[in-house]
């Protein structure tokens, strides 16, 4: 019997992985949507860009 | 003795389970009743919902759904084993092993909430965890097995979809989401108990107390006829809040008025009648039950289209 011989188990096991595959495809594909939607709603965002955001640095107090 | 032969013993074919069958841990009958009633909760609101934001909302609800589903196969393996009706599922069948059925519902659980949190608010988010951990734990590890009221306040797990359907889209709870909330709480116990009076079900082998067991077919009846009763108000109080509009209110009056009439024949029927006619009239005020939760959620949604083309 050679080796190469596909056995039910085989196609079981293939129907598995094609529906975790297909599973996994679809979740980014939705993670994709949400996230284009939400910034066509102009949802406040803030990226890191290397630079103290002002949003989180406390407030410089005027001694003068 | 060589890799392959451990491999082999170490694991046979009959123990892989199919992507259906992990489909089938989710209860995919379940989750359908669930997206339609948590879409229509997502639509009548008076907001206005992306139509990506809600699908993913529609979606994350039902996969929610899914994976209470699937830790209440993980619990219920030893009855669902002992019952012709769900001896045939994945766990009990041996596809799928029962520690497997926990850690998927545990994480779809994580995975559903966490998502819906992020794509609409953390309010909705909290409502869908509630809602997993009052079917997994309050229904299936508590109140199943311990009083035949189980039905009736295990019916609240299937009340929330439409609230966190609203939720999702409003970020708030109201009147109204509280009412379609009653009206699936109110609707439970009717539905099942004229559905348990003539399956011939083998609960009491498990052990599981339904009311046609512990109290017998009479009382059940009667029960029946009593949250009918309780039922009415609440499906046309929905009709005096802004999501309904004429549809609602028509078909609200003609459901109920059957509704209430198949409940009532229900009651003055007794065993040896309906034995002789093969519960026919159960039968029929178990099939009614369906199609009346159907088409009042289905009259909120013709409202709420009529009120956005401005024709009411």
């Amino acid at each position: 019997m050679p080796i190469t011989q596909t056995h039910e188990l085989h196609k079981r096991r293939f129907g598995r992985n094609l529906g975790v595959a297909l599973s996994l495809v679809g979740f980014a594909v939705i993670v994709f949507g949400l996230t284009v939607a939400k910034i066509r709603q102009g949802s406040l965002m803030e990226a890191y860009d290397h630079q103290p955001r002002v949003s989180v640095t406390p407030p410089v107090e005027d001694n003068r | 003795m060589t890799d392959l032969t451990t491999n082999t013993s170490a694991r046979t074919a009959e123990g892989d389970a199919r992507f259906g069958d992990y489909i089938q841990l989710l209860k995919p009958r379940v989750m359908s009743l669930v997206v339609f009633t948590a879409l229509v909760g997502l639509l009548v609101a008076p907001v206005s919902v992306d139509p990506m934001i809600g699908f993913t909302a529609i979606l994350f609800i039902a996969l929610g759904a899914g994976a209470s589903g699937a830790l209440n196969m993980w619990y219920d393996a030893d009855i669902d084993r002992v019952m012709r009706r769900t001896a045939g599922r994945p766990v009990p069948a041996g596809k799928i092993g029962a520690g497997e059925a926990l850690s998927l519902g545990l994480w779809l659980s994580a995975i559903s909430v966490a998502m819906l949190g992020l794509a609409t608010n953390w309010m909705a988010a909290g409502l869908l965890a509630f809602t997993i951990f009052f079917y997994a734990v309050i229904y299936t590890m508590w109140l199943k097995r311990a009083t035949p009221q189980n039905i009736v306040i295990g019916g609240a797990a299937g009340a929330f979809p439409p609230v966190v359907g609203w939720v999702a889209a409003t970020g708030s709870i109201s009147l109204e989401a509280l009412l379609m909330f009653g009206l699936i709480f109110m609707w439970t116990p009717p539905h099942f108990w004229a559905l348990a009076l003539f399956m011939k079900s083998d609960y009491h082998a498990a052990r599981v107390p339904m009311l046609t067991v512990t109290h017998g077919r009479a009382e059940t009846r009667r029960q029946i006829l009593i949250y009918t009763l309780a039922l009415v108000p609440v499906a046309l109080g929905l009709a005096l809040t802004p999501i309904a509009g004429p549809v609602y209110l028509a078909g609200a009056l003609v459901l109920n008025a059957l509704f209430l009439k198949g409940a009532w024949d229900i009651w003055r029927r007794d065993e040896t009648i309906a034995e002789a006619d093969g519960y026919r009239v159960e039968k029929r005020v178990f099939r009614f039950s369906l199609y009346y939760l159907f088409l009042h959620f289905g009259a909120l949604l013709v409202d709420a289209g009529l009120r956005s083309w401005g024709i009411a």
